[in-house]
């Protein structure tokens, strides 16, 4: 089975404090600690996995630039095959939908039976996935938490839905799947293997490779575009406790036992 | 102003709570708006979700079809496409089956897609303005999103629950657009609904709960709050990241694909707050959130708030929970 995984690198908000820059029309980026969109990385950990049953090759791609290319080695010395860089100045400033259009161009260039992204991007919007399926006019599932290869070009996929529950579906080949987080146990990358695929090369692909139309991707055809950033309250506010950690401990053991928690 | 449609959830004839939401959000993009209500679905259950809508949507479009007496996305699209006039504005509930129906959807309507809607700035020219989160929440931008053809806009779900209420007079009533269907196929076909084990510890019993998450950074300082737990006759629950670790039980996971719990008072150490995990803590327990971040989004949903290192935290507050109970006990 031939696997394309489409992954992203993005800023990894849980050893990040982000902080919005001085003008306000984004987020500092400068000391961020960028990694593998999570979701992405269990989606080729599963690609591996199926290969491994079944046979065949796991091509990772992004749509990106040079900094990217971490994460394209990151995944290779886990094991996909292919690295490919999806990259063109006219790509630039393009919104979920010019993505999944340049996605599509890098698909028909190819020939996938499965296609695997992650559910979501840290900043992104839970759509490329979905909408490259239907520019392709591939069956798609969101949220996908485990796979079966059957026979005749066909899966048997669970989806996760409300409360830990799954839908059960069969769904052909070839087709899009966005895969949930937890679906397997991602293997562990060291600094060893990464320097082992250091110098496999990782070609280029720019629009005029793909075929692309330039007035359909990047910054003229965006049809959603971010103002600015800004800091919402959502709620009232916790009451900071500023006490020492002693002064902290003993208040919320009185606050716990004034709402009926300690008997 | 383009015409606005809600797409309505329902399951065994009762409508989803993303109804009315979806008619508030529709009000805020234009308050004249008068949104008609989208449904599919088959038989006896249909035409009851369509009867309980009246008093939210003037108007009501059914769309019965037995291929949609489960909610496939892929026919359901291909059903929506054929009834939905181009140049429309499309409510979803950002949920399982709004993520999983409305980005093609976008694609087929030839429309633009905006998604986890929190709030509407309102419409400027051409352009609706919206409010996202990023980052886990950490930051909201506002996002302007061309509807010069149309969008499809998700909507995340309780963001608008504030501003329900507002009843309308059923006018327009049901109508039924099942005839513009035709016939329906699709590459995905739904099998079953499996439902979730059960687990060792039933968390929806507990009065407090000591919730972990990413925070608590290895499986071994699971220990650290089982003591705190123990020492508490509390039990302990979890984020999402602590499960898809494998270093907690799938029946430990509060949120939206997670458990729904109810406890009085709910201790969040090392959970960043996102809408996910707040989703499954109902009945307003007294939440008090331990994180490291100053700016974790936990603190401006939580009562009480510690910034603190919860491996340093936690233990010292184990040891005076049982200090305190010795002396109870003499
Ligand atoms: C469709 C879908 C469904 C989902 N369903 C759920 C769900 O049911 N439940 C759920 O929880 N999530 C769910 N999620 C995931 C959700 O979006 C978040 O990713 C998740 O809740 C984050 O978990 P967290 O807060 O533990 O981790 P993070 O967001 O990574 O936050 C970790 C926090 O720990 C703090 N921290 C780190 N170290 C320490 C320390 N030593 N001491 C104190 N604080 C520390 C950090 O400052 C940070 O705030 C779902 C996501 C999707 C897309
Ligand atoms: N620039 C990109 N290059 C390759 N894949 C991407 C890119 N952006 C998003 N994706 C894929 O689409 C998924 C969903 O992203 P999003 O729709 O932005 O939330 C990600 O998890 C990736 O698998």
């Amino acid at each position: 089975m031939e696997i394309l995984v489409c992954v992203r690198r993005v800023p990894d908000t849980s050893e990040n404090e982000i902080q919005l820059n001085s003008a306000g029309n984004d987020i500092e980026r400068d000391e961020l600690v960028y990694s593998i969109n999570e979701p992405d990385n269990y989606a080729v950990e599963e690609a591996l996995q199926i290969v491994a049953r079944v046979g065949g090759n796991v091509t990772v791609a992004t749509v990106g630039s040079e900094d990217d290319e971490e994460v394209l080695r990151r995944e290779m010395a886990m094991g996909a095959n292919h690295g490919v860089m999806i990259s063109d100045e006219a790509f630039s400033g393009s919104d979920g939908r010019g993505i999944a259009t340049i996605l599509k161009g890098f698909v028909e260039k190819g020939h996938y039976d499965l296609i695997l992204t992650g559910v979501q991007a840290e900043d992104g919007g839970a759509q490329v996935g979905g909408m490259l399926a239907a520019l392709l006019d591939y069956p798609f599932a969101s949220l996908v938490n485990s796979i079966e290869v059957l026979d005749g070009g066909k899966l048997t996929i669970s989806r996760e839905i409300e409360g830990g529950n799954r839908e059960m579906n069969e769904i052909d080949l070839p087709c899009v799947l966005s895969i949930q987080t937890g679906i397997n146990e991602p293997r562990y990358v060291g600094m060893r293997g990464i320097r082992q695929v250091a110098s496999i090369p990782i070609p280029t692909f720019g629009a005029s490779a793909l075929g692309l139309d330039p007035g359909t991707v990047g910054r003229v055809a965006v049809r959603v575009k971010r103002v600015d950033y800004f800091v919402a309250a959502l709620g009232k506010g916790a009451e900071i406790l500023h006490g020492s950690r002693e002064e902290n401990i003993d208040k919320v053991l009185e606050l716990v036992a004034a709402k009926g928690g300690l008997k | 102003m383009a015409r606005i449609f809600a797409y309505i959830v329902h399951k065994g004839g009762v409508v989803d709570d993303s109804a009315v939401e979806l008619a508030a959000a529709a009000r805020k993009i234009d308050a004249a708006a008068s949104p008609t209500a989208i449904l599919t679905g088959w038989g006896a259950d249909l035409d009851a979700a369509c009867n309980a809508l009246s008093a939210s949507y003037a108007e009501v479009w059914k769309l019965a079809n037995e291929a949609l007496a489960y909610p496939n996305a892929e026919l359901v699209r291909k059903a929506l496409v054929k009834v939905l006039p181009s140049g429309s504005i499309v409510l979803l509930p950002h949920q399982h089956f709004g993520m999983d129906l409305a980005p093609g959807l976008s694609i087929k309507m030839k429309s633009t897609f905006v998604s986890d809607v929190v709030d509407i700035a309102g419409v400027e020219g051409a352009d609706l303005k919206v409010v996202r989160q990023e980052f886990g929440g950490q930051v909201s931008a506002h996002v302007r999103c061309d509807l010069s053809s149309g969008a499809v806009v998700t909507v995340r779900p309780g963001a608008f629950k504030s501003l329900e209420g507002a009843v309308v007079s059923g006018v327009g009533g049901v109508i039924d657009k099942s005839s513009d269907i035709g016939a329906l196929t699709a590459g995905r076909r739904y099998l079953e609904t499996v439902t979730a084990e059960a687990g060792d510890v039933d968390i929806t019993r507990y009065n407090v709960l000591v919730s972990i998450g990413r925070g608590i950074q290895e499986k071994e300082n699971v220990a650290i709050a089982q003591e705190l737990a123990d020492a508490l006759g509390a039990a302990v629950s979890c984020s999402r990241p602590v499960v898809d670790a494998k270093w907690m039980e799938k029946s430990r996971q509060v949120g939206s694909s997670g458990k729904t719990v109810k406890p009085k008072v709910y201790l969040a150490c090392g959970i960043s707050g996102s809408f996910q995990h707040l989703a499954g803590i109902k009945g307003s327990p007294f939440l008090i959130a331990i994180n490291k971040n100053p700016k974790a989004p936990i603190f401006q949903v939580a009562d009480v708030g510690i910034v603190d290192d919860l491996l340093e935290f936690l233990p010292e507050l184990s040891n005076r929970v049982r200090e305190m109970r010795t002396v109870t006990a003499k």
